[in-house]
């Protein structure tokens, strides 16, 4: 629970069902639907208006994650960098690929795949467990720590994506100015890993083995969507593609940062699996979040 | 509006998953046979009874149709057995616990102290930790730095303050939580019974500061087995029992009848 600044106005927090009659029973607490969605929504906001303390928590996990190491979080970039060296001549050698063209494709796609999409879905399983000592010592609200496992993976994010930057200055693959056409697409990542947050959060406190779960479906996620491998290569198949939510995801960001459009048909399905995801994620987040610290 | 704290039948419960009832997979098995098989007695009574469908859930009644009203100015103690849910009445208090079962009322600012971590990361030194929480409570600079000088002062802990909270003994944690679910000054504080770990320098100061915020604030809820601290900090004292108030009066009375209760039950064992 907030303790305000003295010159602030005191709160009142009631729980339960209203007392009869007019005091205090609006008509969205008579609905225990609607109630607890109001009281989501009253967490969200409160969640925004601490953005600064997320984002405090969120650059701590990172330089302690770091703490005692020469490089600091420059780790991350040096870790990115070396993976994308080894697999880039290894898998341009099975796929007979031409490196100059290649590298630069493989280096940006890894690291959208691995800290955009695959990274932010595994932290989100941690999302309400990691925290559980903060959640039961004080009121906070929920969406703190989903906005700090944002501000968190954003940091990872601005150190990994020097690499692919690197390999483009390196072959002379500059995309130009299209690229900023993959900014809307960052946003809508942001938004999706926020609703992951919440949703995949809730369901790994109750059930322990979902975490390992979506580990599983993200390693298998990583071959059948087109990170290592060109969508071109599947020749006539290639429109069954669009099946894979990862891939219309992954193409709005990556496209034009490699120099294309995405058509309207990737960014239709991206917005609308989107928009289903955050609806979903908001109704769970809603139903459970009373619960909550009784999970984690 | 005064300060206030009102529970009209207010009941908690909360589950206490124990191996498979974790499992999504045993989960789902579990509720796909408990819907084709007839419904079998759940409930034994009591305060653990096993959730529909039998496996490894239990349910505790933690606090069972409870009414109760804290006003103003009021110091109230909490005393029961382990278990006779006094923490998660301070839980609920505090806005941790939820429940729709019964109407809970808390006006005005609300500070507990339910563990001597108080949420702090300890991997982060005492200093960090303050201006964590004062980022917490939204504090600009000039107010961080008065919070920081303030717990600094208080806590006494000297070169210790820059040194990650993990090497810290209990008593050092302590004094540092303790400073720390102080200094904003809430009109209602919380308190579980953690705080007693300090020395008796620190007993007296901390006992100053609160009765310094008792001025400036209204209520004190403090859970305690001390009974003498709870004699000499309250004005009210509440017996509670398996969720339930058994005894609720002046310090005196409650304390007596539940020294006599205790001194019975010792008989009672004794061969």
């Amino acid at each position: 629970m907030t303790v305000p600044a003295p010159g602030q106005a005191p709160q009142r927090r009631e729980a339960g069902v209203a007392p009869p009659g007019p005091s205090g029973a609006t008509p969205a607490a008579r609905v225990p639907g609607l109630r607890s969605m109001a009281r989501a929504m009253a967490d969200l906001r409160g969640a925004l208006g601490l953005w600064r303390f997320a984002c405090a928590l969120g650059w701590l996990d990172v330089r302690l994650r770091y703490r005692g190491s020469a490089l600091g979080p420059l780790w991350i970039t040096l870790s990115s960098a070396i993976m994308v060296a080894s697999m880039g001549l290894i898998y341009g050698r099975l796929f007979h690929q031409d490196l100059a063209r290649y590298l630069p494709f493989l280096a940006l796609s890894l690291t959208l795949w691995q800290v955009g999409l695959s990274g932010i879905l595994q932290d989100a399983c941690t999302c309400f467990t990691d925290a559980e000592g903060a959640i039961r010592s004080m009121r906070t609200p929920y969406a703190v720590q989903a906005l700090r496992v944002i501000v968190r993976n954003a940091i990872v994010f601005a150190h990994n994506i020097v690499v692919p930057f690197a390999v483009f200055a390196i072959f002379h693959a500059w995309p130009g100015v299209v690229a900023l056409a993959s900014v809307p697409g960052v946003v809508v990542w942001l938004l999706d890993g926020f609703a992951a947050c919440l949703l995949l959060g809730a369901i790994c406190a109750r059930f322990r083995d979902v975490p390992p779960i979506v580990g599983s479906v993200l390693q298998i996620a990583f071959y059948v969507t087109p990170i290592i491998w060109r969508p071109e290569q599947l020749g006539h198949g290639a429109s069954w593609l669009m099946l894979n939510p990862f891939y219309p995801l992954l193409e709005i960001v990556r496209a034009p940062l490699l120099g294309a459009m995405p058509g309207a048909v990737v960014w239709g399905e991206a917005l609308a699996l989107s928009c289903v995801f955050c609806a979903v994620s908001l109704v769970a987040f809603a139903r459970v979040r009373a619960r909550l610290s009784f999970w984690v | 509006m005064t300060t206030h704290i009102t529970l009209r039948d207010y009941s908690l419960a909360f589950p206490v998953f124990k191996g498979s009832a974790r499992s999504l997979k045993k989960t789902i098995v579990r509720q796909a046979r408990s819907s084709l098989a007839p419904v079998r007695e759940a409930s034994v009574g009591g305060v653990l009874h096993g959730a529909a469908g039998g496996g490894d859930t239990v349910v505790v009644q933690a606090i069972d149709r409870l009414s109760l009203d804290i006003g103003a100015g009021e110091r109230v103690g909490l005393v029961g057995h382990n278990g006779a849910g006094k923490s998660t009445m301070l839980r609920a208090l505090a806005g941790i616990y939820e429940s729709a079962d019964g109407l809970l009322q808390v006006q005005g600012h609300v500070h507990a102290l339910l563990d001597p971590q108080s949420g702090m990361n300890p991997e982060l030194s005492g200093r960090e930790n303050v201006r964590l929480f004062a980022c917490r409570l939204q504090y600009d600079r000039a107010r961080t730095t008065a919070l920081e000088r303030d717990v600094e002062a208080f806590a006494e802990l000297g070169a210790f303050f820059d040194l990650p909270v993990r090497l810290y003994s209990s008593g050092m944690t302590v004094r540092i939580g303790f400073a720390l679910a102080t200094a904003p000054r809430p009109e209602i504080l919380l308190m579980d019974e953690w705080f007693l770990a300090g020395d008796q320098h620190f007993q007296d100061k901390a006992r100053a500061r609160l009765e310094d915020l008792i001025d400036s604030a209204d209520i004190l809820v403090l859970t305690s087995h001390s009974l003498p601290i709870l004699r000499r900090w309250c004005t009210r004292v509440i017996w509670m029992e398996a969720g339930r108030i058994r005894f609720d009066g002046p310090p005196g009375d409650v304390l007596d009848a539940y020294e006599a209760s205790q001194n019975i039950r010792a008989v009672d064992f004794s061969p």
